[in-house]
């Protein structure tokens, strides 16, 4: 074999000359589907979601007759039934936060970078399929949580018309999407998985165990704004008193998440790769 | 054309480019010749937009590489790291990267096949050998079929057959009209296939030119004598032009003479010799010997003696 006969005609290949954001995110596809830890890691959110959920159900439901008065009067068979969130979002942080420390840790973000070196494409792309995937994929794990679970509370459940039943649902969806971002967005500024990791939990879980120990003067204005704090009060249904709006709070958890991904992007343009 | 321009980059203190210029021109292949860790890695990152100089430019045919509207098509690329991720497959790693420039599979598979790696595409990449994983890295350089090839040891870990190949597969892409620069820190590799060498140390240029003018001038050469009568040979020998060193009892290294005009002043002095051998430096030592000075990290001297000698001739 010599070169001449195994390389092709200068205009072989059948490409477009020109880097769309598009391709990029088609590429981004493929490298998120070609990886069996993506696939690992989504069941393992699934099921987190789903079967936490109908777990907690059955469980509530079997000994319902042991609750206090009080707890019957305050008990909320929506988030209960949306309980694996908080098992969920550790799978979806996490796979978020690979999808980047995995390329910087094996080199592959130099064969990313090379093919689209302007690397903004890539940070979007990477959200845009991470994001997509996530939602659908979540939102269709809460509606089968809320329902089976429903199901199992029997006459404790409730149905989807439920006041705000559907926001908690929906929500819950939105919130595990934008805590993939978060992760997305540390994975490319701190680019190790396990810093990766540490940073998105210790925002999501360590800092409002931190902030309990804060004089109660300043806990009322800054608890309810921490991240997961504020991402939660879209799927809660009992607020706290001092917990932000559903909508505010989600906005707020977004905010955090544009920050991260702000800083995730002025640092990849700025370094070395 | 690769032009590279007072190119300098500094990590810390430590300055591992230090404003180099240099140009690399399509139709032949252009050695990147330094002892580890002389810059070579480095130059080829900047080059290709990887790392930021710390000042100066790098351009392929006059632009950046960041403004490149489709770099594939442009500069294949392999790079000494492999950048691959060790869990996806060869197939789909070829695919993610073509997808970027709305390659098809056609050509993902022609490439796999051009480098032979149909038997194992579809297996993790991270079970790879040295030598696969070379040819994944020169798949994927070739995938969108560039202009320009900028390779960063590209027979590392390859065998004899492998190493063939490449230097088969590189010489004819150049002789497409293709820029192919390939960094080595084998001498004896360049000296088979490249014309023209970039020789760096320490991050500077110590020499631009192409590999016959190199072995010609690094042909310091030297006639090694064996002779009963060392000292009335030196004093007969010795003159302006000419430095003779004994290595030994009854050993002299002659430079600045041939062998048939040491014979011919032993012979009218009438001096006995056991041996009278011209020696041409190797390209090897001629490669050492030049960049002595920028050699990162010296083994400590295992023989005094020999290291005391060395300061011959710089070519």
């Amino acid at each position: 074999m010599t070169a001449a006969t195994i390389t092709r005609p200068r205009n072989a290949p059948s490409g477009q000359r020109k880097v769309t954001q598009g391709q990029v995110i088609a590429s981004e596809w493929i490298k998120l589907r070609s990886l069996r830890s993506s696939w690992f890691t989504f069941v393992a959110a699934i099921v987190g979601m789903i079967g936490i959920g109908l777990l907690v159900s059955a469980v509530t439901n079997a000994h319902w007759g042991q609750l206090g008065p009080d707890e019957r009067a305050h008990f909320d068979p929506v988030t209960r039934s949306l309980t694996g969130v908080y098992l969920a979002q550790l799978a979806v942080g996490v796979l978020g936060v690979l999808v980047i420390s995995g390329e910087y840790a094996t080199g592959m973000i130099r064969a990313t970078f090379g093919a689209v070196p302007t690397r903004l494409p890539v940070l979007w792309a990477k959200l845009a399929v991470f994001a997509a995937v996530t939602f659908v994929l979540m939102l269709i794990s809460s509606f089968v949580a809320f329902l089976g679970g429903q199901q199992l509370l029997t006459t404790h459940g409730t149905t989807l018309g439920a006041p705000n039943a559907l926001r908690a649902v929906v929500g819950v969806a939105l919130y595990l999407t934008v805590v993939g971002a978060l992760g997305i967005a540390l994975g490319f500024l701190i680019r190790s998985t396990a810093g990766g990791i540490a940073t998105l939990f210790g925002l999501l879980l360590v800092l409002p165990t931190i902030g309990q120990v804060l004089p109660a003067s300043w806990q009322v204005h800054i608890l309810p704004y921490l991240p997961g704090n504020a991402g939660a009060a879209l799927f809660t249904l009992h607020p706290d008193p001092g917990t932000l709006s559903p909508w505010i709070g989600f906005a707020v958890f977004c905010g955090w998440a544009a920050a991260a991904l702000l800083g995730a992007s002025v640092l990849m343009m700025r370094r070395d790769a | 054309m690769i032009e590279a321009r007072e190119l300098s980059k500094k990590y810390g203190d430590k300055l591992a480019v230090d404003g180099l210029s240099f140009t690399v021109q399509p139709g032949i292949v252009t050695g990147f010749l330094g002892p580890n860790g002389a810059g070579k890695s480095t130059t080829m990152r900047m080059i290709l937009g990887l790392d930021r100089p710390t000042s100066g430019s790098a351009t392929i045919d006059g632009k950046r590489y960041a403004q490149l509207p489709a770099p594939l098509h442009e500069v294949g690329a392999l790079l000494e790291a492999r950048a691959v991720h060790t869990s996806r497959s060869a197939y789909n790693h070829l695919r993610a990267l073509a997808a970027t420039h709305g390659i098809g599979r056609d050509r993902v598979d022609a490439v796999i096949e051009l480098v032979g790696l149909q038997e194992v595409a579809r297996k993790r990449a991270g079970g790879f050998s040295l030598g696969m994983g070379q040819r994944l890295g020169i798949a994927s350089a070739l995938l969108g079929d560039p202009k320009t090839l900028i390779l960063d040891e590209p027979v590392n870990g390859l065998d004899p057959e492998g190493i063939r190949w490449v230097r088969d597969l590189l010489k004819g892409l150049a002789s497409e009209g293709r820029t192919v620069f390939i960094s080595s820190h084998l001498m004896s590799e360049m000296a088979l296939t490249a014309e023209h060498v970039i020789v760096v140390g320490r991050g500077r240029l110590i020499a631009d030119c192409s590999v016959s003018d190199l072995i010609a001038g690094a042909g310091a050469n030297v006639v090694l004598v064996r002779t009963p009568q060392a000292t009335e040979l030196r004093d007969a020998l010795v003159g302006p032009d000419v430095s003779v060193t004994s290595t030994g009892t009854g050993v002299l290294e002659i430079a600045g003479l041939t062998a048939a005009q040491v014979g011919e002043v032993a012979r009218e002095q009438g001096i006995v010799l056991h041996e009278l051998t011209p020696q041409q430096a190797s390209l090897e030592e001629a490669f050492m010997d030049m960049t002595r000075d920028a050699v990162e990290y010296h083994a400590a001297p295992t023989e005094p003696a020999a290291a005391a000698a060395a300061p011959r001739s710089n070519a």
